[in-house]
């Protein structure tokens, strides 16, 4: 058992699509929460498996892409200061701010460092004790622990030049929103697997209790996701409406308890923003006041006053509200090569998606 | 592998092939590399972990996985 290719059977996978054709009688709109599944969905062609009355919505599970322009200016204003290295996941580097991105800062002499765990960002501050070394923290509940175990390593070791430039966010209050503000249809989730590894399900009861849908949380293999439709299709068309767990593998309806754990030693929870929301209440983190001194936001800083592209449909992207196809930039204007939104940037942000495969 | 390229949100499974105090060696798509188990840590060599940003943040079921894929084939057979 390798945990990948058996989860891409094409006979089973003939089998779940049959299952679903004679089940689904009425016509649906699931949402798929996760950039991650937007992006299998695409690559192994689901759509178009599906029967025509089943459409798929993008959501907002894309880190990079609901980071406002508002914190990546900031770390774009971070990179200007002499004694300042930025850390960052490589997502970061070309999602355009208001004015520049932390790429063209990188090719200005911004000291900018590409890291693939926040663990690295404490070797870097311990190698250079003269500077201010800055993480970059962005990401779902998926990565947030792994950036309180970065926080509390570092002030076990008493690293006083480390500091963390918080912008993570929390994935149920958005679908709170969605679901709240009627935009758009939503008769049921296929909820993020990853992110459910670290909170469980009981996040999401509101979902079934308060508005009455179905989630199940999915997998990202092919036949993950088209287990997740069915078992979704199952539930709308008996009228129920609970979480359930397609992704049993890896996802307990605990969570991980010491993940979370760690997260709530560092961090209590406040509002965040996001690109194509605005203010969510309970959406974020803050620091607890024995971690305040990383918080980079601290900082003294001129940061440029954060403008967005007029034309930009990202944030109704985010929403699932329009698609791609309706922007007037994309593939005209914007494109990989020079993104215009982060949604064109992010490997795994709707647009980007959208460019690759169709 | 890239990191510039890599999705950080990507999680992937991966064998502990050595354990030493906290971190693991992991075999990732024929890679070694070095995995913290802060999050995760009752695992053994030869168990697969998810992996995501460098940390193992879950032990993968290998009995639940064999369950889903029977019950599937299953379904698969009988139409």
């Amino acid at each position: 058992m390798k945990f990948i290719d058996e989860f891409r059977d094409k006979e089973i996978a003939r089998g779940l699509i049959q299952r679903i054709r004679e089940t689904s009688t009425r016509p649906i709109q699931l949402m798929e929460v996760c950039g991650t599944h937007t992006v299998s969905i695409f690559r192994y062609g689901i759509r178009g498996v599906l029967p025509e009355h089943i459409r798929l919505l993008s959501g907002p599970g894309c880190p990079v892409c609901v980071t406002p322009n508002a914190d990546i200016d900031f770390a774009i204003a971070l990179t200007r200061e002499k004694d300042v290295i930025l850390v960052t996941f490589g997502d970061m580097m070309r999602v355009p701010g208001s004015t520049s991105s932390l790429q063209k800062e990188k090719a200005r002499g911004g000291d900018i460092r590409i890291v693939y765990s926040s663990l690295e960002a404490l070797t870097i501050a311990r190698e250079n004790p003269g500077k201010r070394v800055v993480f970059l923290a962005i990401g779902f509940e998926t990565t947030s622990p792994t950036i309180a175990v970065a926080i509390l390593r570092a002030r076990e070791e008493k690293l006083r030049n480390l500091f963390f430039l918080n912008s993570q966010k929390q994935v149920p209050p958005a679908l709170h929103v969605l679901l709240q503000s009627k935009q758009v249809r939503i008769d049921g989730f296929i909820l993020p697997g990853h992110v459910s590894v670290i909170l469980g399900t009981e996040p999401y009861r509101f979902v079934a209790e308060e508005f009455a849908r179905p989630g199940v949380v999915t997998g990202f293999e092919p036949l993950d996701i088209l287990q997740g439709i069915w078992m979704l299709v199952k539930q709308i068309e008996e009228g129920q409406h609970t979480i359930e767990i397609q992704y049993g593998r890896v996802v307990h309806k605990e969570g991980n308890p010491l993940a979370l754990s760690k997260i709530h030693e560092v961090f209590e929870t406040d509002r965040a923003e996001w690109r194509g929301f605005g203010w969510i209440p309970e959406s974020g983190y803050r620091f607890r006041e024995a971690f305040r001194e990383m918080d980079a936001r601290k900082f003294d800083i001129e940061v440029e006053p954060s403008i967005e592209h007029p034309e930009c449909l990202c944030g109704e992207v985010i929403r699932g509200v329009k698609s791609p196809l309706e922007c007037r930039l994309f593939k005209v204007a914007c494109h990989p090569e020079n993104p215009i939104g982060p949604c064109m940037v992010s490997v795994e942000g709707t647009c980007a998606t959208y460019f690759k495969f169709s | 592998m890239n990191i510039e390229v890599i999705n950080m949100c990507l999680g992937i499974p991966g064998k502990i092939i050595e354990i030493k105090k906290n971190v693991a060696k992991v075999e990732l798509g024929g890679l070694l590399r070095d995995v913290s188990l802060d999050l995760c840590p009752e695992v053994s060599v030869g168990d697969y972990v998810l992996i995501h940003t460098g940390f193992a943040i879950q032990r993968m079921d290998e009995e639940d996985a064999k369950e889903t894929l029977d019950l599937l084939r299953q379904m698969a057979e009988s139409i």
